[in-house]
């Protein structure tokens, strides 16, 4: 619980971010909100030797509805998320699921863009993304480039981000058809057993804690595609998933609770 | 002024609730040194080497030891155990640091000295520890086989063998004549106790001499100081023990630990403030666990479901070595495994085994939670069994017949103060609305809904007050069990109480200020607490066993008393009276009937203070003492109701109601009372539902931190609906019984009973705790129901 040396940086401007972790490479860590990566430095499971704290660069703090697509600021807080008006309306999924993160503390602290650059199968916010097949900017030294969620993540807590890129800005359309988001945990504030966001009435279904990275569930999304009711849709949730075990629950176990709270999920969304 | 009874905001809330309040850990003095402690990473291991040269070239550290550099000179005697619950009990030495063998995950087998926290912990990753593994008794079900010794040496893991058992033959004919029998295994899984501040030590060495302050987030600093002198072979008259502010213990701060001797010794040696605060990782492995046991019971009722028999068989986890009162523990609760139940036969069996995991010891209600669930569940199992209501085999069976008595002697032989039973049971089932639930129950299952509605109870009945010395004396605890109390008034009539029972939580400024200023008819702002140091408050024996104000308040209103009687006498010869006649009223001392002469009692503290016109022969001041040592325990007791939805496709269990009528003999304030009731519930709750601290088969903690170990918030737990009765103790005369345990004592059963019963249509007749969402979902699986039917129900 007490963290290795470290030293400590504070980025003036996304530029400065991005220059510092091209000074630092892999040494360096980028450090937003801080909830998962302080953690971690405690048990000494991250040691970098340099923090660079992008928590104060409010210019990438926004959400702005433009036409049919939602563009967020990378270090737009949980919380903003879930008290935007804006956002309520343009996409109430993820203004709900950044409501079910963690609790007020880490809501007010956590960043979109840092949870999604974490890359935990267990949060919240990146299943949200992907079930709303969102869109992310990456900013690195030669520019900005635009990924999609599907393509982002591809390993536990790993991405295709590049060691000097930093999140700028995460894009969603305007979302409005139905929507659920089912999260089964033990405590209001812990990470999910399991969790299923659907998007547009079942267009998007993604799952969370499911596998290494976050899921789209393509036999769920398909079966609504094709008229099928919600509870044999919900059938084949946890079809090619490969959920891990823990404490809280083994594979089986996790494959039943998708399986049913997809189906919750879809009957919520009207699929 | 009349406040005893009332609601009175706590005193000592607005430093803790700004943050003004100062714990361990925020006392600093110029040169300490931080201690970082190198723990086992294996649970059963001989020491082939410890080699600290490489943390000894690490910036800022001082010094750095093995238990084999500390064994000569360092201390006399090793980590106490006051409490030899039989005199052949296996008691291997259990030293500060390891010397040639570690015994659990987290055991101390190197320390490290270091001029800051974080060059301590540092220097800790450079201590090479060569080790050489064997198998670990890992778990209570190996250790009671010795298919792996936890003390190779001393060939076998059983500890001890403690038995109530007069008559054994008459218990199993009971038994075996009985129309109905129940026999049930349960498990008391391990507790991470949690409190909110964690423990925290500070040893600052006078530079002379062998004088030296210690500052521990301990409940039991006077018996700290006493152990202290006893293993470190300092002069106790040279110790001086300071708790602060502590924030919880729960009872994982009534110990003697490892690195508060350390500290001691080590800043004795180098004459240098030695410090440490523990992280919550090392709270969960080498802070006391509680709980940890494997219960067997078995008990039968005649045709009309009256009990016949009870039979207990316990096997009690003790850890690596025997704690403080570790082997007296679990017998805490020997006495209550018949609970609030007349019954002619008992027979109680606890065997205590040594495991290669962290020591247990007291923890909240401390052998009593666990009792009053083997009993409380299996009076459920058994009423299913007579086909009874639960409510219905609980009053056919109550001591006194459920209505009031005193002094009824118990099937283990207790004499229980004062209870009524009926009543209290009565007002928790008209709370909860019994009639309503069941019927909506019975909807739900008719209809298979998904989530099944269950209702649990538990009338529980514990033993507070700790303690007569006598009895303790009887069990073989080393200490005793009275109070200490001073109350003087100062010159200036404000009034200064010196408590020997010390505060972690409970409140005690608040409620000994209370009994003071309603005997004096004072203003309770006019009296100030002094406690939890040993130089101010040299006699005391602390905090726990909900002992305080049956025990420490008490000794505080009989020295009141006894105050209030000499300035009686300074004011009768003062206005040429006889004391007898002079009466206190409202705060003024007068001939009873002649209220137009009067004399404020706080007026008198300057008479006695300047001694000009006290009676012949009477000494100057206004200064009492009083060492109360009870005559009995007291039993307080209560009903609790909880309800809750399981939803059963997924296993998740909601509590969505809880009720609860305590009944803890006189109130000194109610607001106090329902506090430590809440929590108490909540923890009660949280091993029903959430906690167990876990181990691999090889002795590794799973879940050394609030990541994976599952405390429960605000969030997971309903309002509770409290109320209570008033059945005044006989054992002292404020009439009070303690009420710090109780929640804790009758919530676990409550809970488990309420799950059990939302599934007992399908089959469900137990479930080990905690129920977790995956074990309810598995259980109702393997009874291959996957839903509720109607047919069961109406059959």
């Amino acid at each position: 619980m007490i963290p290795a040396a470290f030293e400590y940086t504070v980025a003036e401007s996304a530029e400065h971010a991005i220059g510092l972790l091209g000074e630092h490479g892999d040494e360096a860590k980028l450090m937003a909100g801080g909830h998962s990566l302080i953690p971690m430095m405690k048990f000494r499971l991250a040691t970098p030797a340099v923090v660079i704290d992008i928590g104060r660069l409010n210019d990438l703090r926004y959400i702005t509805v433009e036409g049919d697509q939602i563009r967020i600021g990378g270090t737009t807080r949980h919380s903003e998320l879930e008290k935007s008006a804006e956002l309520m309306a343009a996409c109430p999924l993820l203004a709900h699921v950044a409501s079910k993160v963690g609790d007020p503390q880490v809501r007010h602290r956590g960043t979109l863009g840092g949870t999604l650059a974490h890359s935990d199968p267990a949060s919240d916010l990146p299943a949200a993304v992907l079930a709303l097949g969102g869109t992310i900017v990456a900013t690195g030294p030669n520019g900005s480039r635009e990924i999609a969620a599907t393509d982002f993540f591809t390993g536990y807590f790993e991405s295709v981000l590049a060691i000097d890129e930093l999140i700028t800005e995460v894009r969603v359309p305007v979302s409005t058809g139905g929507w659920s988001y089912q999260k089964f945990n033990r405590r209001a504030q812990d990470w999910a057993i399991v969790g299923v966001a659907v998007a547009n009435g079942g267009q998007g279904v993604s799952l969370v804690n499911m596998g290494s990275v976050p899921l789209r569930a393509p036999a769920v999304e398909a079966a609504i595609a094709s008229g099928a009711s919600a509870a044999a849709a919900a059938a084949a949730a946890a079809d090619g998933t490969t959920p891990p075990t823990d404490l809280n629950a083994d594979p089986d176990y996790r494959s039943h609770l998708a399986r049913v709270l997809t189906q919750r999920a879809l009957e919520a969304a009207g699929s | 002024m009349a406040v005893m009874g009332t609601r009175m905001l706590r005193k000592e809330d607005p430093p803790l609730v700004t943050g003004e309040a100062k714990y361990v850990d925020d006392i600093h003095v110029p040169g300490e040194l931080w201690m970082g402690m190198v723990r086992s990473t294996q649970a059963n291991a001989r020491l082939a080497s410890v080699d600290v040269t490489g943390a000894l070239t690490q910036p800022g550290v001082v010094a750095a030891y093995t238990g084999a550099d500390l064994v000569d000179g360092y201390w006399v005697a090793p980590l106490p155990c006051a409490w030899p619950v039989t005199p052949d009990m296996l008691n291997p030495p259990h030293y500060p640091v390891a010397v040639s063998h570690a015994r659990y995950v987290g055991d101390i087998v190197a320390v490290v000295l270091a001029t800051s926290r974080y060059a301590a912990a540092d220097a800790v990753e450079h201590v090479v520890v060569d080790y050489e593994t064997l198998p670990a008794a890992a778990s209570l079900e190996v250790a009671a086989t010795d298919s792996a010794l936890a003390h190779p040496d001393l060939g076998t893991n059983k500890a001890y063998t403690w038995a109530i058992d007069a008559d054994p033959e008459g218990l199993a004919a009971a038994l075996e004549g009985s129309a109905h029998r129940v026999k049930a295994t349960f498990t008391q899984q391990r507790l991470i106790p949690s409190a909110m501040e964690p423990r925290g030590v500070l040893a600052i060495p006078s530079p002379h001499g062998q004088d030296m302050t210690l500052y521990s987030s301990s409940q039991v600093p006077h018996i700290l100081k006493v152990m202290v002198a006893a293993t470190t072979g300092l002069p106790e008259h040279s110790l001086r023990v300071i708790a602060p502010q502590v924030g919880g213990g729960f009872g994982a701060k009534l110990n003697i630990n490892a690195d508060e001797i350390l500290a001691v010794a080590l800043a004795n040696k180098l004459k240098k403030p030695v410090r440490w605060t523990e992280t919550r990782t090392e709270a969960a492995m080498s802070t006391t666990q509680g709980r940890g046991q494997r219960q067997h019971i078995e008990l039968g009722c005649d045709a009309d479901g009256k009990l016949t028999g009870v039979r207990v068989y316990i096997q009690a986890d003790m850890g690596a070595y025997m704690q403080l009162i570790t082997p007296g523990t679990p017998l805490l609760g020997s006495f209550l495994y018949t609970g609030v139940y007349a019954c002619p036969q008992f027979g109680f069996v606890c065997e205590g085994f040594f495991t290669n995991l962290t020591p247990t010891d007291a923890y909240r209600g401390a052998g009593r939670p666990e009792a009053s669930y083997a009993i409380e569940r299996a009076m459920d199992m058994l009423a299913l069994e007579a086909g009874i209501t639960p409510e219905e085999i609980r009053r056919r069976n109550y001591a006194g017949g459920g209505e009031f008595f005193e002094n009824w002697t118990a099937p283990s032989g207790l004499v229980f103060d004062s209870g009524n039973y009926g009543p209290n049971l009565d007002l928790a089932l008209n709370m909860a609305d019994i009639a309503g639930l069941r019927s909506e129950q019975a909807r739900r299952r008719a209809a298979g809904e998904r989530k099944q509605l269950g209702i649990g109870m538990c009338t529980y009945v514990e033993i507070c007050g700790l303690a007569p010395s006598r009895a303790l004396g009887d069990l073989g605890y080393a200490a005793g069990g009275w109070e200490h109390a001073t109350v003087r008034m100062l010159p200036t009539g404000k009034v200064e109480v010196v408590s020997g029972s010390t505060p972690h939580g409970q409140g005690h400024e608040t409620s000994w200020s209370m009994i003071v200023a309603d005997k004096m008819g004072i203003d309770p702002a006019d009296v100030v607490v002094l406690h939890s140091d040993t130089a101010r408050s040299p006699l005391g024996l602390d905090t726990y066993g909900s002992r305080s104000l049956a025990v420490g308040g008490v000794a505080i209103a009989m020295a009141t008393d006894k105050v209030i009687q000499k300035a009686k006498a300074i004011v009768a010869h003062q206005m040429e009276a006889n004391v007898e006649d002079m009466v206190l009223d409202d705060g003024n001392i007068m001939v009873a009937g002649s209220p137009d002469r009067s004399t404020p009692i706080q007026a008198v503290g300057f008479a006695a203070f300047s001694a000009h016109n006290l009676p012949e022969g009477m000494e100057p001041n206004l200064q009492e003492q009083v060492s109360f040592d009870p005559s009995n325990f007291a039993f307080p007791f209560g009903t609790h109701v909880c309800v809750v939805e399981v939803d059963t496709e997924t296993g998740y269990t909601d509590v969505i109601d809880y009720i609860a009528v305590d009944d803890c003999g006189n109130q000194v304030n109610p607001l106090i009372v329902e506090g430590q009731v809440h929590g108490g519930i909540v923890q009660g709750v949280a091993q029903a539902l959430w906690e167990y601290a876990q181990y691999d088969t090889e002795g590794n903690p799973l879940n050394p931190s609030f990541m994976d170990y599952l405390v429960p918030s605000p969030m997971e737990m309903p309002n509770m609906r409290l109320d209570s009765t008033v059945t005044p103790s006989t054992s002292n005369p404020l009439g009070v019984k303690g009420v710090g345990e109780a929640g804790t004592i009758g919530s676990a059963a409550a809970a488990i009973n309420a799950v059990v019963d939302a599934l007992s249509h399908l089959g469900v007749t137990d479930i080990d705790m905690p129920a977790t969402p995956q074990k309810v979902w598995r259980l109702i699986q393997s009874l291959d129901q996957p839903s509720a039917n109607a047919e069961e129900v109406s059959a």
